[in-house]
């Protein structure tokens, strides 16, 4: 046990923890946008799939089991993430008392400079977004119906500053995902002996674009009105 | 005074392993009753610091730089000799024993030599056991090259950077030690002099170069590894830190100071480039085993190297020295190309570089062969001088770079004063006239790694149970008082001119006098005008600051006043040996093809010379040299 | 050349410093950066004012003494190289040039653009050896070392512990410093029986001191010595599977 407190202890372990939540978050954010695809097939089939989520697992679980446990999973994954990385930045802000009048940006990604205000704004997104469409409180969302998620997510994205919240949400999620993904396997002592960067940098990249595009798709659907 | 070097009897082989046997030893459970003092943290300094602490004495090391792992041992680009024999080219410890000899210009003792020819195996050993990543064959094996004219190839490295490496393996047993408990490092701190007490070397006094307090430390036995005296030039290879004071307050204190006339001028510097210049840099010598060296013909020929006709070109060590060519000893490449600049046929800023052309070698080998050799030391010239090595010839000058001369010490490496050892580039016992490349690694190791640890447990044995000195005791405090005094003068001094300008002029004299060629009108007129101008300093310069703070200037002041003092002694040195031997080049003894001419009947002794009280005469003492395994014969490179 | 120089003057660890302005006339392409620092200390000593305390030793780029931000990078402009062998001519005539000392928790200023970086050689004593005693060491060519591990060692090992990668880190940052030796050491056969208490003392001694790393990678790019943050990656790794 010690040596898991110590562990955590270390900025080292702290970051393999991010690295590690991050992993299950980005697991998530993939699934959650190649799921949503089925928006495009139309209310029966993702009304149909979002009512698949709450069955899966049963009988052997109860009802909305496996969503409960994945639930709890993300929420500790989510919590560790931002812990640590709270943690961190506090540190870190401490290590430089006296900034420097001048100080160039050399390398740094614009990605990576906007970690934890990226982290931030996806933050508050993920609460936005969960009562405007999960729990559809009806200060978020007026035309919420329960059960009937195309409907809920057409009427909402009809409203263009409602997309606007999720088109920004989602170009800041992209750039935490690129520099994130990429972090990811230094953080955890993985790199590819040959050329350590490139195939970890493109990793990151073609993920990050596929999941944002993917998101992006929907707002812009149904802003466009390709999908009513 | 009677010199005894304490060299023990029988063959020369033997001599060390009997003396080992023979030598006192300290039992190890009394061995932390013992405190000892090392000042330097370089290869010598660092690696008996981490020694003695191994074996369980207490230790304090000193350094002036705000680490350890900072010393100018680090600089060390080429390699480290050891008689290893991995390349089965008939090397072995009688050869490069003889190499050394032969090297030094026979003016080296035999004694020491082999004794350093036969650690230098251990060396490698121990270094490699440290994690010091050497060269190696694709099969995993050490890689070894050829290095200064040697017929073997014996020389281990580590790219271009085999100091860096082998201090930073020092380094690390250092840190090891202080972890441990067993040595306190005492970095930013500056040893200013010797304190002797009953002929005994009992601690020394020091500053505190960012406070600026001024205290005494007591000890049993004291080291000095505080390197050469390069900088007395003003512009050599050294770090701009690199000082002689700690040995020169030793010398006034009772050290005889040995040899100080023999300094090695490297040849393949970068030549200077301007006034403002602060130091000159060093390209590795192993340049010269592709690149091939020349001069134009014609006398202040101002046209681009590259227009100039081979016909019009002079490759002058090609022509005198068909055999070695290129690769002729230091000494006697250095002084070729003074020579052909003194000829008027010198390149660039003030006629003083000679032309290192690569562009046979790339056309013979490609352009990526040269690259994957040199490329690193390609870049550094380019960074430095902004031209092309690769499209335009290197422009190369000699440059001040090692000095063989330095405290005297006995076999023992202990000085002239009971309890004072030097160890490193700080004492003179084992180059003689002339360093081989490589062999400076070399000799730092052994002394701290393998030759001092045992030596210094027969003095401390001998003085087991006796009393040791507090640090406040009268003898320190009158130290103390005698440096605090002489910082005061120098801060208290009204003159306009700077520390720099006046060491600049000093280093001048020098280098025209008493560099790579000397004589004897040249170096009494130098003697007349160094003691103008040591009056000069201490009237006319200003040191800005206080004493109690980090102050720069005063550092600088300080040791170039030692400087002033030590620049007359090399030059004197210089006057007094009446004949050319190694880097000692007397123009009145000189063969009729202008190489040097030794004088063995009358010069085969190490001059140790005792300090005179300011503004007396020094004193010469001369320990004889005797060769009954090298005879001496006049080297040839031809 | 003519330059403006905006430097930092700081007279003692506990004094409050400031940028003091000074304009050189007569600068020459050909000095590096330090001779430049030298000939305005010149000035500064002839007009009776006090020249400015700087970091400085072999000036070969090896010995890690020196190291100023220049124009907010660390050692300057010039790629791979440490301040003592970046030259004038990499400026412009009449150029503005801003030179601060490293600014981390951990490398207190002592003077002016002097820093105090002895956390450097507290990590080095937390556990960056080798435990070999002179004289207890192995036939050097007992055990072969492929020649690409050799060099991959060497690759770290070429650190010269000036603390650029700590200036230029956003976070204020040890880990490429710290992962050089811990990764020289770990990649050749004699750092094995201690590799993995090294990591973890190295490591938590680092902590002690400094930010912690988030893949920036500045460090990278002012390095002198060009050291890949590949050894970053190294020594998490070892890090954590010693920790698991």
């Amino acid at each position: 046990m010690s040596g898991l407190s110590n562990f955590y202890r270390s900025a080292v372990g702290k970051k393999a923890l991010m690295a590690v939540s991050g992993i299950v978050l980005f697991g998530f954010v993939l699934v959650h946008m190649l799921g949503n695809l089925k928006l495009y097939q139309g209310p029966e089939k993702l009304n149909a799939y979002a009512e698949w989520l709450r069955e899966v697992g049963s009988p052997v679980l109860p009802h909305s089991g496996l969503l409960w446990i994945a639930r709890f999973v993300l929420l500790a994954a989510v919590g560790i993430h931002i812990l640590a990385a709270t943690q961190l930045t506090l540190r870190n802000w401490q290590a430089r008392p006296q900034k420097y009048k001048q100080r160039e940006v050399l390398e740094a990604t614009y990605a990576s400079r906007t970690m934890r205000w990226g982290g931030v704004i996806i933050g508050l997104y993920v609460i936005y977004h969960l009562a405007h469409l999960t729990w559809g409180r009806p200060w978020v969302h007026s035309d919420f119906i329960p059960g009937d998620v195309y409907h809920n997510v057409v009427s909402g994205f009809q409203i263009w500053w409602v997309s606007g919240i999720y088109i920004v949400a989602q170009v800041a999620l992209g750039f935490h995902l690129y520099h994130g993904l990429w972090s990811m396997f230094q953080s955890l002592g993985w790199w590819n002996s040959s050329n350590p960067q490139d195939w970890r940098r493109r990793f990151a990249q073609v993920f990050a674009w596929i999941i944002t595009l993917g998101n992006l798709s929907f707002p812009l659907a149904v802003l466009t009105g390709l999908v009513k | 005074m009677i010199l005894d070097p304490k060299i023990p009897s029988g063959p020369v082989e033997g001599k060390w392993d009997r003396h080992r046997f023979e030598m006192k030893l300290v039992n190890p459970a009394n061995k932390r009753r013992f405190d000892v003092i090392v000042v330097g943290s370089g290869l010598a300094g660092g690696s008996a610091a981490a020694t003695l602490a191994e074996l369980g004495y207490q230790v304090q090391c000193f350094c002036y730089q705000d680490s350890a792992r900072r010393a100018h041992s680090i600089a060390a680009q080429g390699g480290i000799n050891a008689a290893k024999n991995y390349q089965n080219d008939g090397d072995s410890i009688w050869r490069l024993f003889y190499d050394t000899v032969k090297g030094g210009d026979f003016r080296s003792r035999e004694a020491n030599v082999h004794r350093l020819a036969q650690v230098s195996v251990n060396i490698i050993d121990q270094c490699v056991a440290q994690g010091v990543p050497f060269a190696r064959e694709y099969g995993g094996m050490l890689d070894n090259r050829s290095f200064g004219g040697a017929q073997v190839s014996r020389t281990f490295y580590a790219r271009g950077q085999t100091g860096q490496q082998l201090m930073l393996g020092t380094y690390q047993a250092l840190s090891r030690q202080v972890a441990a408990g067993k040595v306190q490092m005492v970095p930013r701190t500056e040893m200013l002099d010797l304190v002797v007490i009953g002929g005994r070397a009992r601690g020394i006094v020091t500053r505190d170069m960012v406070s600026g307090e001024i205290r005494s430390w007591s000890a049993d036995a004291v080291v000095l590894a505080t390197g050469g005296y390069s900088n007395v030039f003003f512009l050599s290879t050294n770090a701009t830190g690199c000082n002689a004071t700690a040995i020169w307050r030793a010398h006034r204190r009772g050290a005889l100071f040995a040899n100080p006339c023999y300094t090695q001028i490297h040849p393949t510097c970068i030549p200077q480039h301007g006034d403002y210049q602060s130091k000159l840099t060093l390209m590795s010598e192993s340049l010269r085993n592709d690149g091939r060296i020349w001069v134009p013909i014609k006398q202040g020929d101002a046209r681009i190297a590259t227009e100039i006709p081979e016909t019009e070109r002079d490759y002058y060590l090609e022509r005198r020295y068909p055999a070695c060519g290129n690769l002729v000893p230091r000494d006697i490449a250095s002084r070729a190309a003074k020579i052909v600049c003194d000829d008027g046929k010198g390149v660039g800023h003030g006629g003083r570089g000679v032309y290192l052309d690569f562009s046979d070698a790339i056309q013979r080998l490609g352009r990526p062969a040269i690259e994957q050799k040199y490329g690193n030391l390609f870049e550094m010239y380019e960074r430095i001088t902004g031209e092309n090595p690769y499209e335009v010839p290197m422009r190369i000058y000699p440059a001040p770079h090692y000095t063989m001369g330095g405290l005297w010490v006995d076999y023992n490496l202990m000085s002239t004063i009971e309890g004072l050892y030097v160890i490193g580039e700080a004492n003179f016992s084992d180059h003689g006239a002339n360093r081989l490349g490589a062999s400076a690694l070399m000799q730092g190791l052994a002394d701290g790694y393998f030759v001092l640890p045992y030596t210094i447990g027969d003095y401390l044995a001998r003085h087991m149970g006796e009393e040791r000195i507090a640090a406040d005791h009268a003898g320190c405090r009158e130290v103390e008082q005698e440096v605090s005094e002489r910082i005061q003068r120098l801060l208290s001094t009204t003159g306009k001119r700077t520390v720099d300008s006046l060491h600049r002029e000093l280093g001048h004299i020098c280098w025209e006098q008493c560099g790579m060629s000397r004589n004897a009108h040249g170096l009494q007129e130098a003697i007349g005008q160094i003691q103008a101008l040591r009056e000069e300093y201490w009237d006319s310069v200003t040191v800005p600051g206080s004493g109690e703070e980090l102050n720069q200037s005063l550092e600088k002041a300080g040791r170039v006043a030692d400087y002033f003092e030590l620049a007359e002694l090399m030059c004197r040195d210089a006057l007094h040996r009446e004949e050319s031997c190694g880097t000692h080049f007397r123009e009145e003894y000189q063969t009729p093809e202008g190489e040097a001419l030794r004088d063995d009947k009358h010069y085969s002794y190490v001059a140790a010379w005792e300090f005179g009280g300011s503004g007396g005469e020094p004193v010469l003492h001369k320990e004889p040299l005797e060769f009954d395994n090298v005879p001496p014969t006049q080297r040839s490179y031809k | 050349m003519r330059l403006t120089l905006h430097v930092w003057r700081q007279k003692n660890h506990d004094a409050q410093g400031r940028f003091v302005t000074y304009s050189m006339a007569d600068a020459s392409p050909a000095m590096s950066f330090l001779e430049l620092l030298d000939v305005l200390n010149e000035q500064l000593t002839e007009r009776g004012e006090e020249p400015i305390a700087f970091e400085h030793d072999c000036r070969e780029g090896i010995c890690g003494s020196c190291g100023v931000m220049i124009n907010g990078r660390a050692h300057g402009p010039e790629k791979g190289t440490a301040t003592c062998q970046l030259h004038m001519r990499k400026f412009k005539d009449g150029e503005v040039i801003r030179v601060e000392p490293w600014r981390s928790k951990a490398f207190p200023v002592i003077k002016d653009l002097v820093v105090d970086r002895a956390p450097f050689d507290k990590i080095v004593q937390a556990g960056g050896f080798i435990s070999v005693n002179a004289g207890g060491a192995p036939e050097a060519n007992l055990i072969p070392i492929p020649k690409p591990t050799a060099e991959k060692a060497m690759d770290a090992a070429e650190c010269i512990g000036c603390g650029a990668c700590v200036a230029q880190c956003p976070n204020g940052a040890a880990q490429l410093f710290t992962a050089a030796k811990v990764s020289h050491l770990a990649l050749l056969p004699q750092g094995q029986p201690e590799r993995t208490r090294r990591v973890q003392k190295m490591v938590d001694e680092m902590e002690s001191y400094f930010g912690s790393c988030t893949n920036f990678q500045e460090c990278e790019a002012v390095c002198p010595k060009g050291i890949s943050i590949e050894f970053i990656a190294r020594m998490n790794r070892d890090y954590l599977r010693g920790s698991i």
